[in-house]
């Protein structure tokens, strides 16, 4: 009886099928005119839908400037939600075009799962939270805790190496998402919860007593998040990592989205001029966009620093200080190649 | 004779006495509750447990409910106005229902879904009720390529031509019938194929531009929330429908081969459980389908759920032809008739009437399994509630929404259920 | 019929094929056979292509490599340095272990529910249809998660039983600790511990072994005794009095081993931030338990109660006329009959259950799909194999609950000649 839309349905998606093999992904998507971002199914800050459906946050402000590099409108993005179980087989399978999800950034993610990490968005470390009456101060004193963590992750990994190295016990309650996490910490069902710190902070956010908890000082991981894409297309990587490169470098040089538009005319730095497409240099015809590509990306969201400020800065209810993020310039370890 | 009782006894009543009333235990309220809830020690205390765990439910619950807040846009609004009593907030409800029921649909395109659902309802009307005019399931026939038109959009043609594909395939048979039955039966099956693949793209196209009527196009990763829980169990019942009966006849066939392969499939299917079903949707369906190939995660999904419900079906349908007389097949062979024409004219009808409530049972089961797709990612009810969740206004809230969405599972599955009990009654006909 | 047997084999046609009914299943079940080797072939050739495309290959070898991730309920030796066909023997004991359980206690919550909602009682009849309506039509897994949150929510923190003042404490006497991390148990344990055998895999502990073998022969023994005391009531038509042998022979047994192990239990203290020593049963073991009780027992209602009213009305109405009080009349005619009704779809709710244990994942239950569908395959990116090792170990467990069933199916069958 249904047999139609099915094959209707199967039809339209055959007609809608490049060849993912032989096409380059910057064609595919800007034929599709749509880019197939995969972010996580709701991150506090980094990913979540608001009440009219627009997804907002961190990571997603990524996919959108990528979008507006490539497509001309921050728009154009399909937000495919994955788990921390799909996200990788959803990229390599080619049904989304870029992974914008707090995704680790290790040697065999790249190697042996075959993925080419765009540069670092987000520098951060597996971080432990606990409630201030318990009395630790450091995670050398957790001997014996119970600790949430967030499954599929490279967390529990970390953990338990961290535990063991120290010749600690301790009892791993392994939750999916973010929300239950908390919920279990939060009625003391766990005495610690770890994840990256960042993560830790906008959870800690949203509580009713966030003074009450305290993230211990010790940092165990290196999490350097960001953006990746398959292996095999070289230059749509470029095209990711070097959108990622305007953003921090706008910042660096004082772009925002206020005064873009002014600076775009032309200005005295040979850079900006590049940079926004005002001189002769055709930097977006190199890597096969428009020239004004960066420009564009920009607008989406404004420089690094301001996506960082508008989604999870000290200003927002996550409250996270800029900290490695910042440029280097500052101190941080945001640091763009340079547009030449 | 004459030497009556009357005589003889030195007194007799002569009127009769008024009736009394029943003692007081015996009549309304307190004979009721003395025969229904305190007949014996066993039944009073079952009846004391009964009553206690009502109050502690009411008690527990009570204050919750009672301190609904409706107008709230936070959670940290609500806990304002609470100043720390217990207290629902539905807020989040009013903020965010929309998206409960149907994800990320455009809201001033929500006439659609309600739209579409509201034609599936009289869809399903003539199949699900008998006093509903026959000529009604000519609208069922072509509710499909309806739904697909309104929901998804696009030019109003290519669902068209697509169903076109049916009338195609039945006209070829019709005409090749003079050449031989054998050869009508692949010219049915391989006409329509050739139309879907090189046909009706093209015409679609040409007509599309000729006469364009069309919706604007929504693309599937729009679609959420209880509209895709919907989407899921409906398609996948009715596509699983053909495909049940077939392999329910194959498991019935005299043929070892294609008994022993419907029997495996069945089988397979049923002793794995769905969520490595979804899974391999989700992780494993592009590795077996040609490189390049990459569809919609929606599609793959009402593919497998398909796949998964027609084992289901294959044994609901199973039953219904095990329930049928021998005397039926008797008949159907002595009256002349091939297998098929036997089938199609005698057995089928009678054994999918008697498997009705099977098939809507499956069904319920079939839409609550779809909340399993929150695993690969798609945002369900469920799915959206975590999302909600990550939203800093609604983070930290979790009751409101729960009871929210059990409590439009309940209305539906519930309505549903209390149909196929309807149906159960009427086709019990054994009088006891 | 004569032309049948007469018709030489030299006068075969092609066309007999087709249209002669001795080959034409043949003919169907070889275009058939072909047609679905076809199929499966495709996909098998897809899928090679598909991996030689993304330079993948198909190879189990990372089963034997180290793990790296920690499980907390294990029924075997486990740590992070074991391998990764360790946790996923780990992940089947914990799928079984919740199985089996959850199998048992919704049978029983089933069968009670069954039988009281066909009660003359208003209140009991009414709250037992709410409880199964209230299951049947809510999903799974919305119910795991409401179980998991009033698990965390209601029951106190192992914070609450610390200090002065606690605002919880432990019941039966400092035994047993319900905190919304899980139950605290007294655990058995044996001053004069006989060892354990090592079987590869696991450590079996002989103190168990010999306490079975000994409640076993005790069994042996009492059945021999009540054989006797048969024979001679049979050949003397006086039985003689067994009550104390029969006690003797249960209980003194295990008592004198027990001691001789030096048995006593221990009891969780709360030490550091937990409780520790005792036995300890997580909370997500308890909220997948108890959601899948009660989810399946509702199921298993309606077929008790299906199965009860299956049963003709004549045969209460005889057993009353008998003189059989109600519950008599339910025990010994009714659900006897009912059972063999109600025993086909209850197999299918095993199933059921087996298989839905694979949503343990919602409240970090180390099952199955945690370990091998899960963390495993997330950690070493081998989809296809961690999916066909999940589907095949799940396709054995079905088939061995539904043989086993089936046999039991058989035994009680009405035997009909």
């Amino acid at each position: 009886m249904k047999k139609t839309v099915f094959i209707g349905a199967m039809t339209a998606a055959a007609t809608l099928v490049a060849g993912a093999a032989s096409a380059s992904v910057l064609d595919e998507v800007k034929a599709r005119g749509e880019l197939n971002c995969g972010v996580s199914t709701g991150v506090n800050g980094f990913s979540a839908p608001d009440s009219a459906g627009e997804w907002q946050g961190f990571d997603v402000a990524v996919c959108r400037a990528v979008a507006a590099a490539v497509l001309g409108d921050p728009k154009k993005v399909k937000f495919v939600t994955t788990t921390g179980q799909t996200r990788f087989t959803a990229l390599s399978s080619g049904e989304i075009d870029m992974l914008a999800r707090n995704t680790t950034w290790t040697f065999s993610r790249d190697t042996d799962l075959k993925f080419t990490f765009a540069g670092v968005n987000y520098y951060d470390g597996q971080g432990f939270m606990i409630n201030k009456s318990m009395g630790v101060s450091s995670v050398k004193e957790l001997d014996g805790a119970t600790v949430c963590i967030q499954t599929g992750t490279t967390t529990e990994l970390n953990l338990a190496d961290y535990f063991k190295a120290n010749n600690m016990k301790y009892e791993p309650v392994p939750i999916e998402t973010n929300a239950e996490a908390q919920q279990q910490y939060l009625a003391g069902a766990c005495d610690v919860y770890t994840t990256d710190a960042s993560g830790l902070a906008a959870t800690r956010a949203t509580f009713a007593d966030p003074e009450n908890h305290i993230l211990l000082p010790e940092i165990i991981s290196k999490e350097p998040l960001g953006p990746l894409v398959a292996h095999g297309d070289d230059q749509w990587a470029d095209i990711v990592r070097w959108t990622m490169n305007a953003l921090v470098a706008a910042e660096e040089l004082g772009i925002t989205s206020a005064n873009i538009e002014e600076l775009s005319k032309g200005t005295e730095n040979p850079e900006i001029n590049r940079m926004l497409g005002s001189s002769d240099d055709d930097l977006g015809g190199m890597i096969g966009l428009e020239k004004t590509w960066a420009k564009q990306a920009i607008m989406a969201g404004g420089n690094y620093g301001e996506i960082f400020a508008t989604n999870i800065g000290e200003s927002t209810p996550i409250g996270l200080a800029r900290g490695l993020n910042a440029l280097w310039t500052q101190g941080g370890l945001q640091y763009a190649p340079p547009f030449r | 004779m004459s030497d009556t009782h009357s005589n003889t006894a030195a007194y007799v009543r002569d009127t009769m006495l008024p009736q009394k009333a029943p003692p007081s235990s015996q009549v309304g309220a307190v004979r009721w509750v003395r025969e229904n809830l305190f007949s014996g020690p066993l039944n009073t205390t079952l009846t004391v447990l009964g009553v206690l765990a009502v109050y502690y439910l009411v008690a527990n619950m009570g204050p919750w409910l009672r301190n609904s807040i409706w107008n709230a846009n936070s959670l940290s609004e609500c806990r304002e106005i609470l100043a720390g009593a217990s207290g629902a907030c539905w807020g989040v409800i009013k903020d965010r229902w929309h998206q409960l029921l149907f994800g990320f649909y455009p809201q001033d395109a929500y006439w659609r879904p309600v739209l579409t659902f509201v034609l599936m309802i009289v869809a399903a009307a003539p199949i699900l009720f008998e006093q509903v005019p026959r000529k009604l399931l000519w609208f069922s026939a072509i509710f499909p390529g309806v739904a697909f038109f309104i929901l998804w959009g696009g030019s109003v043609w290519f669902p068209v031509f697509v169903m076109m594909g049916f009338v195609v395939g039945y006209a070829a048979y019709i005409a090749l019938q003079r050449v031989s039955g054998l050869v009508a039966t692949i010219g049915a099956l391989a006409v329509p194929v050739i139309w879907w693949v090189f046909l009706a793209g093209p015409i679609g196209d040409l007509f599309a531009t000729i006469i364009p009527i069309e919706l604007p196009h929504i693309a599937s990763d729009e679609f959420g929330g209880f509209m895709i829980s919907i989407i899921i169990g409906v398609t996948g019942i009715a596509l699983s429908l053909p495909l049940g009966i077939l392999l329910a006849l194959g498991r019935q066939s005299d043929m070892p081969l294609v008994k022993w392969i419907c029997v495996g499939f069945i089988e397979f299917i049923r002793g794995v459980p769905l969520i490595t079903l979804l899974f391999t949707a989700s992780l494993l369906l592009n590795y077996f389908l040609p490189p390049g190939t990459s569809f919609d995660i929606v599609l793959r999904v009402i593919i497998m759920v398909t796949l998964f419900a027609a084992a289901y079906m294959a044994e609901v349908v199973r039953g219904g032809f095990a329930a049928l007389p021998r005397g039926q097949y008797e008949a159907a062979d002595s009256l002349g008739l091939d297998y098929w024409k036997a089938q199609r004219l005698i057995l089928l009808p009678q054994a999918l009437k008697i498997s009705i409530p099977g098939i809507v049972n499956t069904f319920i089961g079939l839409f609550k399994d779809t909340t399993l797709v929150v695993f690969i990612g798609i945002l369900d009810p469920i799915g959206l509630s975590t999302a909600i969740r990550a939203d800093s206004d609604w983070n930290g809230l979790f009751w409101e929404l729960y009871a929210f969405i059990a409590l439009c599972f309940f209305i539906f599955c519930y309505g549903m259920s209390r149909y196929s009990q309807y149906l159960e009654g009427k086709l019990k006909t054994d009088h006891r | 019929m004569a032309m049948t047997s007469d018709t030489p084999s030299s006068s075969f046609r092609l066309s007999m094929l087709i249209y002669d009914t001795r080959y034409r299943s043949i003919t169907i079940q070889i275009v058939f056979l072909f047609l679905i080797t076809m199929g499966f072939w495709w996909l098998v050739d897809n899928t090679l292509v598909n991996l030689a495309e993304k330079g993948k290959d198909i190879d189990f070898s990372f089963l034997g490599a180290r793990a790296g991730y920690d499980i907390n309920q294990r029924l075997v030796d486990y740590s992070s340095d074991s391998i990764h066909a360790t946790a996923w023997l780990v992940g089947l004991l914990n799928t079984i272990v919740l199985a089996v359980v959850a199998c048992i206690s919704a049978t029983v919550i089933g069968v009670i529910a069954g039988v009281l909602r066909l009660s003359n009682n208003w209140i009991v009849s009414k709250l037992m249809s709410i409880y199964v309506e209230m299951f049947r039509n809510v999903p799974l897994l919305l119910w795991i998660i409401v179980f998991f949150a009033v698990l965390t929510e209601v029951t106190p923190a192992p914070n609450a039983f610390r200090g002065e003042n606690p605002t919880a404490s432990m019941l039966f006497g400092d035994a047993v600790a319900i905190t919304n991390r899980g139950t605290y148990l007294p655990a058995p344990l044996f001053d004069r511990s006989l060892g354990q055998i090592d079987i590869g895999v696991a450590h079996l502990s002989s103190n168990y072994l010999v306490i079975l073998a000994v409640i076993i022969g005790s069994i042996m023994g009492y059945r021999a005794l009540q054989r006797r005391a048969t024979v001679v009531q049979e050949a003397t038509g006086l039985r003689p009095t067994t009550w104390w042998k029969s006690a003797l022979i249960l209980i003194a047994p295990i008592v004198v081993v027990l001691m001789a192990m030096g048995f006593h239990l221990e009891y969780a203290t709360l030490q550091g931030f937990n409780f520790s020593g005792g036995g300890y049963i997580r909370n997500s073991y308890i909220a997948m338990w108890l959601a899948l009780t009660f989810y399946t027992g509702a199921f298993i209602a309606e077929n008790v109660r299906a199965g009860i009213l299956a049963i003709s009305s004549g045969q209460s109405e005889a057993a009353f006329a008998l003189g059989l009080r109600p519950n008599r009349t339910m025990n010994l005619v009714i659900l006897p009959q009912a059972l063999r009704v109600i025993i086909p779809p209850l197999i299918s709710q095993y199933l059921n259950i087996t298989k839905n244990t694979s949503l343990a994942l919602a409240v970090g239950y180390m099952d199955l799909r945690a370990t091998l569908g899960g963390i495993t395959l997330n950690q070493t990116g081998r989809e296809l194999e961690c999916m066909m090792l999940l589907m095949l170990t799940y396709l054995v467990l079905s088939l061995m609950i539904s043989g086993a069933m089936n046999i039991y199916n058989n035994s009680v069958k009405l035997k009909e000649r």
